[in-house]
């Protein structure tokens, strides 16, 4: 009786020692191969001249940290930052700000408001390649339906924006926040479930208006919430670029091209090694101080 | 009283308004794509034009289909999805569970190394991996493009999460009757998992389904091309340019499947994208 009661630590529970090893081992090899080592290769080509199209330069060459001066004083490189910079900064907060707000309103009882959800939701699952295709219709100078809202608003600016280098980025933005905006209201709306009723119910009773109620007491309240809603967005803008693939291939002149996209063109384009690893080693550098930040701030949020 | 009152009426109403807007806005592009791939293509798009033809037609999306092998792109999909749904189930399963279940040496470092999948995402690992699959030999695979995924840090979290939640009682119980590791592992610690394999599954098969990158740098014909591929160079074929009414069929025909089961199970699919925030 006593011994039933007592419970067992892992260290009792018996079995094979290596059997916990052999558990985890696929998954440790794909990690292994498709993680680890490739960022230690990225690391170790990034020191190499290797084009692949230029027969005398098709057998690597040890150049020390030449790909990285080369970039340096890229002004292709330079352009790619900016643009990235504005990509991020221009859509993170957007989306999350508009997350929020679908939030808010889909968050209330009203006849329909399934729909709504559903309206704000289902970009999420579709494939951004499908997503970037259908809105190359809306963004059609002169009959697409893109400019005949814009006219129905007041706007008579330059309408082909796909070709406008001023308006490619922002075109290929626009279609990020669109499909990505949904997908973050989810996490809000889950916690605009999770916070407390009563909270919101004496704050009413004191005649606070829906508006205080919103920017003195959910969003403070949100603020893990927006954390984390903030790295998945972020990461998304450095790893998504399928709709630049199908709207604008990164032009006109590189005016559209981010940071990943760069990579691809680099590495399959111009066929040059050397300088897409030394990319590979920027984005894996970026992409682990994001998600060591997150990793860090949340913990001091408290788990 | 009634000044407080009329004021959240006001409110009301113009929310309405907002989310009906902004509503309707978000789902056009949708609505458009449908309307416009069973509109007869002799009726040219117009300015204002925008709504259905005269006659409803299937023709776009035959049309479609005999100028690029959708069937093809279709069976190289649900195999890629397929495989990589498999091979994850069970590696996340073995491996949750034994970070979850047992006591061992460099426990904690193992599980560090695989959580570096999620630091540093895949995309970034793009040039390195491509020249990976070409030693292994595997290029214009659908194996290739599968690959990369059979084992899920994500996955092997979540699980291990959900079975840390087992209750200890029902564990010692089995060990003690003697159970071996398989049967502790299918009898007790899966049945309650299951919610969160099945999230996990939900996203993975949508992810995968709509994945553009990898597939476009690891394939090169059709006996390896997935859909998301098809449709971007199907876009891009002479003899499309802007005949809208072939690319929303052809949109349509590469969204159809996962739509209609997100209609289905709407919530189910809304839980498991809450669950798998990091992909």
């Amino acid at each position: 009786m006593s011994l039933a009661s007592k419970s067992l630590t892992p260290a009792s529970r018996k079995g094979p020692s290596w059997l916990p090893y052999l558990l985890i081992s696929p998954t440790l090899v794909i990690v292994l191969v498709f993680t680890a080592w490739p960022t230690v290769q990225a690391i170790y080509t990034s020191f190499f001249r290797q084009y692949l199209n230029i027969a005398k330069f098709r057998t690597p060459t040890f150049v020390g940290l030449e790909n990285y001066k080369t970039l340096l004083t890229s002004p292709d490189f330079h352009e790619v930052l900016r643009n990235t910079a504005i990509y991020v900064v221009g859509t993170v907060p957007t989306s999350i700000v508009l997350a929020f707000l679908f939030a808010l309103l889909v968050n209330r009882t009203v006849k329909g408001i399934g729909l709504a959800r559903l309206a704000f939701f289902y970009p999420t699952i579709l494939p951004m390649v499908s997503a970037a295709t259908i809105w190359m219709f809306f963004f059609t100078p002169d009959y697409g339906l893109f400019n005949t809202a814009l006219r129905a608003l007041g706007y008579h600016g330059p309408q082909n924006w796909l070709g406008n280098p001023h308006l490619a980025l922002l075109a290929v933005m626009i279609v990020a926040v669109w499909k990505n905006a949904g997908y973050l209201m989810i996490f809000y709306l889950a916690g605009l479930q999770n916070l407390p009723t009563d909270v919101f119910e004496a704050a009413s009773i004191d005649g606070a208006s829906w508006w205080t109620q919103l920017w003195k007491i959910a969003f403070p309240l949100l603020r893990r919430t927006t954390l984390f809603v903030s790295t998945i967005a972020i990461i998304d803008a450095f790893q998504v670029v399928d709709h630049i693939f199908v709207l604008t291939q990164g032009g006109p002149s590189q005016s559209s091209s981010v940071l990943l996209y760069y990579l691809w063109q680099v590495r399959f384009e111009d066929q040059n090694v050397g300088l897409a690893s030394a990319l590979t080693v920027v984005l894996i550098v970026i992409m682990l101080s994001i998600t060591v930040t997150n990793f860090v701030l949340s913990e001091r949020e408290g788990a | 009283m009634t000044g407080s009152k009329l004021r959240k009426r006001l409110t009301d109403v113009f929310l309405n308004i907002l989310t009906a807007v902004l509503a309707l806005a978000w789902a056009s592009l949708i609505i458009w794509a449908v309307v416009v791939s069973f509109r007869p293509e002799s009726e040219p798009l117009g300015r204002g034009d925008v709504w259905f033809g005269h006659s409803v037609t299937f023709a776009n999306y035959l049309k479609a289909w005999s100028l690029a092998p959708f069937g093809i792109y279709y069976r190289n999909t649900i195999i890629i999805v397929g495989m990589i749904l498999i091979a994850q189930v069970i590696t996340i399963t073995l491996a949750g569970f034994a970070f979850a279940h047992y006591r061992f040496k460099g426990k904690k470092w193992l599980f560090f190394f695989i959580l570096l999948q999620l630091m540093i995402p895949a995309a970034a690992l793009l040039v390195p991996n491509f020249s990976t699959i070409r030693k292994l030999g595997l290029f214009d695979t659908t194996l290739a493009v599968a690959l990369p995924y059979f084992g899920s840090a994500f996955g092997t979290f979540l699980m291990r999460q959900a079975f840390l939640e087992v209750p200890r009682d029902l564990v010692d119980a089995g060990v003690m009757d003697g159970c071996s590791w398989w049967q502790l592992l299918w009898h007790v610690y899966l049945p309650p998992a299951m919610p969160t394999l099945v999230a996990f599954a939900l996203s993975s098969i949508s992810w995968h389904w709509n994945e553009f990158l990898w597939p476009l740098v690891v394939t090169l014909t059709e006996r390896s091309r997935p859909l998301t591929i098809g449709l971007v160079r199907f876009t891009q074929l002479g003899e499309i340019g802007a005949r809208w009414p072939l690319l929303a069929a052809a949109t349509i025909t590469v969204i159809a499947p996962l739509f209609l089961l997100f209609l289905v199970f709407q919530k189910q699919f809304i839980r498991s994208f809450l669950h798998s925030g990091l992909k």
